[in-house]
């Protein structure tokens, strides 16, 4: 009974575990599905490093809003965020560097920017909710900018589904017919960007790209097709979410550490008891066989 | 089909500062067959990429006759495909036709039967469930042949699309350019094999030392020109493979 009772007690009991669990699950379900497409896109490092490009841009939001302001904050990291997405295919086009490697660089860059803009002005906690998120600290307000994020992505993924799925398998296919492929890409790196700006009131700029990669790949381990894969990844978030709050509470532990922790376990046991996971990578090769 | 010739003037491209063709001038009239023939690096590719506008000329021009950039339909040489990605066949072909299927990607029923109608019409009706990393090589370019006559398009481009392919597929979609042909399409293809090029191509352009000799495929392809267009000395004999 009272096992049970530990479900729901804390949400039952407190506000801010209500909204903590909102703010999860609304960040699953829109940060789910774009995850999907990042890492079948081959992009996995893309998004950790837009994650950081949007450091710097928070950041000056922080300084302008004088403190932690949501709207400064994520009006800084979309504009920052873009910015580097832009300057890095610009890069790539360029000169004869990959796009992932000309990302790392602006990454780092942007990383040790952010530290330096927030550390200049704000105190160490400031530093630390701008980098790890406060989730249990999560207000109404922040709750209606997530689920506007989560509506739009979704709405915009499913309103340029086909163009923008044929443009990850076939990009050269999307020019050849006359349609500009780089606006769906565009479109896209916006939806990554918006979600994790989502993400990093309640997980902070590090950890919010981890509720878009951990569940996605998780997902990729059980189903091959498109859109169960990113109901799953969607799924695994908003549950991790969930659980991730619970363990945090009963046993006293950061609270956006527990939901990541949570997805990575998820992906764990995945990896050893999926079908495609490592059991799959095991079969017989004849370099291996003595 | 109310479009006008895609002409070439005087046209010449140079990559990296070399020169690959010049003073390229003839015309592909609406509804015209040709085939584009020359050895390896004569700029087969670069011809039909400069057409698109996907390499800039280094002198004369193209012009189009009005058609657009969606009238073209084009199966390049080098893909980039990703064939790991979780998709199936059918909604390969259904992409073919994205700008008519809307929010979520439906597609009406009648895009649906279309779209079955491709994949029976190059024999993929059995793999129309597959995801695409289930296909052979051959089945795959089936596919995109089916996604090609998805997009309806006035000109179809194809380089070296049989490349690879054993006999009765090549029969297969040969067929299918003959039909496009007979419905009235444009067709430029790159092909290597002068039997076909013969047989099923009215037209030719030769590539031979950087210009292009064009006119009809009997008059063109005689044991000189061949002779020429496959055996011109070039400064290093590895100088001429794709960079
Ligand atoms: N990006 C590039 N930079 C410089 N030279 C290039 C580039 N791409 C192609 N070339 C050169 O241009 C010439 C024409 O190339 P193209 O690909 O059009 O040849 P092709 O006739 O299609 O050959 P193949 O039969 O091998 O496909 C070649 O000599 C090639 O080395
Ligand atoms: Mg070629």
């Amino acid at each position: 009974m009272s096992m049970l009772a530990g479900l729901w007690e804390p949400f039952a009991t407190f506000g801010f575990m209500r909204r903590a669990l909102v703010a999860s699950i609304t960040l699953g379900m829109g940060a789910g599905p774009v995850g999907v497409l990042l890492q079948l896109r081959r992009m996995s490092l893309i998004g950790d490093a837009m994650s950081h490009a949007i450091l710097p841009g928070a950041a000056i939001g922080f300084l302008a809003a004088g403190g932690l302001s949501l709207t400064a904050m994520g009006l800084g990291g979309i504009a920052a965020g873009l910015g580097v997405a832009l300057l890095a295919g610009l890069v790539s086009r360029r000169t004869h560097l990959a796009e992932d490697a000309s990302f790392a660089s602006f990454y780092l860059t942007s990383l040790a920017l952010g530290v330096l803009i927030v550390s200049a002005r704000g105190s160490n906690i400031d530093l630390l909710h701008v980098l790890f998120g406060t989730i249990l600290a999560i207000d109404g307000p922040a709750l209606y900018l997530m689920a506007g994020i989560t509506t739009l992505s979704l709405f915009l993924l499913s309103f340029i589904w086909r163009p923008l799925v044929m443009e990850c398998v076939d990009p050269g296919f999307m020019r050849m017919t006359g349609s500009r492929g780089a606006l769906y890409h565009m479109v896209f790196l916006f939806l990554v960007v918006i979600n994790l700006v989502a993400g990093f009131e309640a997980l902070g700029t590090l950890m919010s790209v981890g509720m878009m990669m951990v569940p996605a790949a998780t997902a990729r381990l059980w189903t091959r097709r498109l859109v169960p894969m990113m109901a799953l990844s969607a799924t695994v978030g908003m549950l991790a979410g969930f659980t991730g709050l619970l363990v945090s509470y009963h046993f006293r532990l950061a609270a956006g550490p527990c939901i990541i922790l949570t997805c990575s376990a998820a992906y764990l046991f995945s990896l050893l008891a999926s079908p495609a996971g490592i059991r799959a990578g095991g079969g017989s090769s004849p370099f291996r066989s003595h | 089909m109310s479009h006008g010739a895609i002409g070439l003037d005087d046209a010449g491209v140079a990559l990296n500062g070399t020169p690959v063709w010049q003073h390229v001038t003839g015309s592909f009239a609406p509804g015209s067959m040709t085939a584009i023939a020359g050895a390896n690096g004569a700029g087969k590719s670069t011809l039909l990429r400069a057409i698109l506008g996907e390499v800039p000329l280094a002198a004369g021009k193209i012009t189009l006759g009005g058609l657009r950039a969606q009238d073209f339909g084009y199966l390049p040489q080098a893909r980039i495909i990703d064939r790991a990605f979780p998709i199936s066949v059918t909604d390969m072909v259904l992409g073919g036709a994205w700008r008519q299927t809307g929010a979520f990607g439906a597609a009406s029923p009648a895009v649906r039967q279309r779209a079955a109608d491709a994949l029976c019409r190059v024999g993929l009706e059995k793999q129309a469930g597959r995801m695409i990393d289930a296909l052979s090589a051959g089945q795959f370019q089936r596919l995109l042949f089916a996604r090609l006559l998805m997009t309806d398009a006035s000109v179809i481009m194809l380089d070296e699309p049989f490349t690879a392919l054993d006999a009765p597929t090549t029969q297969d979609l040969l067929a299918l350019v003959r039909e496009w042909h007979a419905q009235g399409r444009t067709i430029i293809a790159v092909l290597h094999d002068m039997h076909q090029i013969r047989t099923c191509f009215p037209h030719v352009v030769l590539l031979s030392g950087g210009q292009a000799i064009w006119g009809e495929t009997a008059r063109i392809l005689t044991p000189g020109t061949l002779q020429r267009a496959y055996e011109t000395p070039q400064a290093t004999p590895w100088a001429g493979g794709p960079a």
